[in-house]
């Protein structure tokens, strides 16, 4: 019996352009509710553009986004952003304690996040309380990235965005965030689009997968898609041999 | 000083121009440049001033103002090009210091209210928040253009415009007030001020001096204060759209 599924963000013919330059060209289709979809590519096709359009931080020259059904422009910019959190692939981390950076979301809105609260944030990535009054710019690379992922949670978000946040960990951080990521979308029902470089983290991850180049949407389908699509360009890219 | 000392200044000139071309530094143009433009423009200004003074009119001294405020809008909005409707921005900021620092030093009688204070005092301040404008605006563009992850990072947490470019606009400021409140720290040990050595010099009395150079130096903190404040809660707007989204800076 085949699934059906409900769209979480869906585009509508997008296109992008800066100084004319077409950096995403007529993009359509949806990211489903509870889901990992995972957007491939070589650099430059568009995927870090297509992620921030999702969460209000770049708008579309042409074309629509909906949100849940909801146009993006009729969904008020800071409503929109704590719904759809962000992990970016550096963990931009601000001064201060690793307590502070968690709280950073509802400092925003002024109010208080109890140090309880926090423990339990730090707690759903792996990270115990002892880190909580440690200085959150000398943790290591990975840590910083769980910060960055708790962070993000504070808002509950229903969409979680996370552009390459594995790029620059090594391989037993990189197998913690992807096993901290599958508990955030079964255990809280988040909707999850992962960027990735990975092919293989593509495949081991996502249930679903889009695959970009050059502002153009190749191909979107089931993760398995990677493996046994018969376009060309995409065997190539999945052998890694597309080197832009 | 007769026209035969004055003229004998000109030595100060040579010295700088005789070593560029020995040492093969390339300034003797801008030097040369320089002088003939310091000699010009402060010949007129001298000529403006008695005309001012002498004509005891209102109007033409806040034409005269008007004029330097002018003056320093358009040098100082070279540095804030990329920000949009910085012109305006930073001419509104040069008349609310005016507008402020005269209405505290006539209202309190703390100045007479006459063309020879008015005016000189309003080319030191406005002046001097020229220099301020163009600190901030230098620092506060490069701040942004490095800290666009994390001005990103808070607007993506559901932050304001406001509290994502607040670290940005908090360095800029204070970068640009340094400056001010350091010189006033060795000030009289290190130099005497200008205006101050120019009293001495022209035979005041070295007290009276003294306390009229404290006024200006004051009216300086307010001045830096009032400047990057002003011209920093001006701009930042500028620099989201109406979806609180960051405008690529070289775009706005």
């Amino acid at each position: 019996m085949k699934h059906t599924y409900t769209s979480a963000i869906q585009f509508n013919n997008i296109c992008f352009e800066i100084d004319r330059v077409p950096i995403l060209n007529n993009i359509s289709g949806s990211f489903y509710e509870e889901q990992i979809t995972t957007l491939v590519g070589p650099s430059g096709a568009g995927k870090t553009t297509l992620l921030k359009m999702c969460n209000g931080l770049i708008s579309p020259t042409s074309g629509e986004v909906f949100i849940e059904s909801i146009s993006i422009d009729s969904i008020a910019p800071t409503t929109l952003r704590k719904n759809i959190g962000i992990v970016l692939q550096n963990a931009p981390i601000i001064h201060g304690t690793v307590f502070e950076n968690i709280a950073l979301p509802f400092s925003l809105q002024e109010k208080k996040l109890t140090e309880k609260e926090a423990i339990l944030f730090l707690e759903a990535v792996g990270l115990d309380h002892t880190f909580l009054y440690r200085r959150a710019s000398d943790l290591s690379g990975g840590q910083k990235q769980k910060i960055s992922i708790a962070r993000s949670l504070v808002n509950k978000p229903k969409v979680l965005l996370l552009d390459e946040i594995t790029s620059a960990l090594d391989p037993a951080s990189v197998s913690e965030i992807e096993q901290l990521i599958l508990k955030i979308n079964q255990e809280f029902q988040v909707t999850i689009v992962w960027i990735t470089h990975n092919i293989e983290q593509a495949k081991r991850i996502g249930d679903f997968t889009w695959i970009l180049m050059e502002g153009r949407l190749l191909e979107s389908g089931e993760s398995s898609i990677l493996s046994t699509s018969t376009n060309e360009q995409i065997q190539l890219f999945a052998k890694g041999v597309h080197s832009k | 000083m007769t026209y035969t000392s004055l003229s004998l200044t000109l030595i100060f000139v040579l010295i700088p121009i005789i070593l560029s071309r020995t040492l093969k530094l390339g300034l003797e143009k801008d030097t040369t440049i320089a002088t003939i433009r310091s000699i010009i423009q402060l010949l007129a200004v001298g000529y403006v001033l008695k005309f001012v003074f002498d004509a005891h009119s209102f109007i033409y001294m806040i034409v005269m103002i008007l004029l330097m405020i002018l003056t320093a809008t358009l040098n100082a909005r070279k540095k804030g090009k990329a920000i949009k409707g910085i012109t305006w921005k930073i001419a509104t900021t040069l008349i609310i210091i005016e507008v402020v620092t005269q209405g505290i030093l006539l209202g309190f009688k703390i100045v007479p209210a006459t063309a020879q204070y008015i005016i000189p005092i309003s080319g030191m301040l406005i002046g001097n928040s020229m220099v301020l404008s163009i600190l901030f605006l230098n620092r506060f563009t490069a701040e942004i253009e490095s800290g666009r992850d994390q001005i990103e990072l808070i607007l993506s947490l559901g932050g304001t415009p406001k509290q994502a470019v607040h670290h940005q606009l908090k360095t800029a400021i204070r970068a640009s007030m340094i400056p001010t409140i350091e010189s006033q720290k060795t000030i009289g040990l290190v130099q005497l001020p200008g205006m101050m050595s120019g009293q001495i010099i022209g035979g005041a009395d070295p007290v009276q001096a003294v306390q009229f150079q404290l006024l200006i130096i004051f009216a300086l903190l307010t001045t830096a204060a009032l400047s990057s404040v002003f011209i920093g809660f001006l701009s930042y707007p500028t620099l989201f759209n109406e979806r609180m989204q960051l405008i690529e800076i070289s775009k706005t």
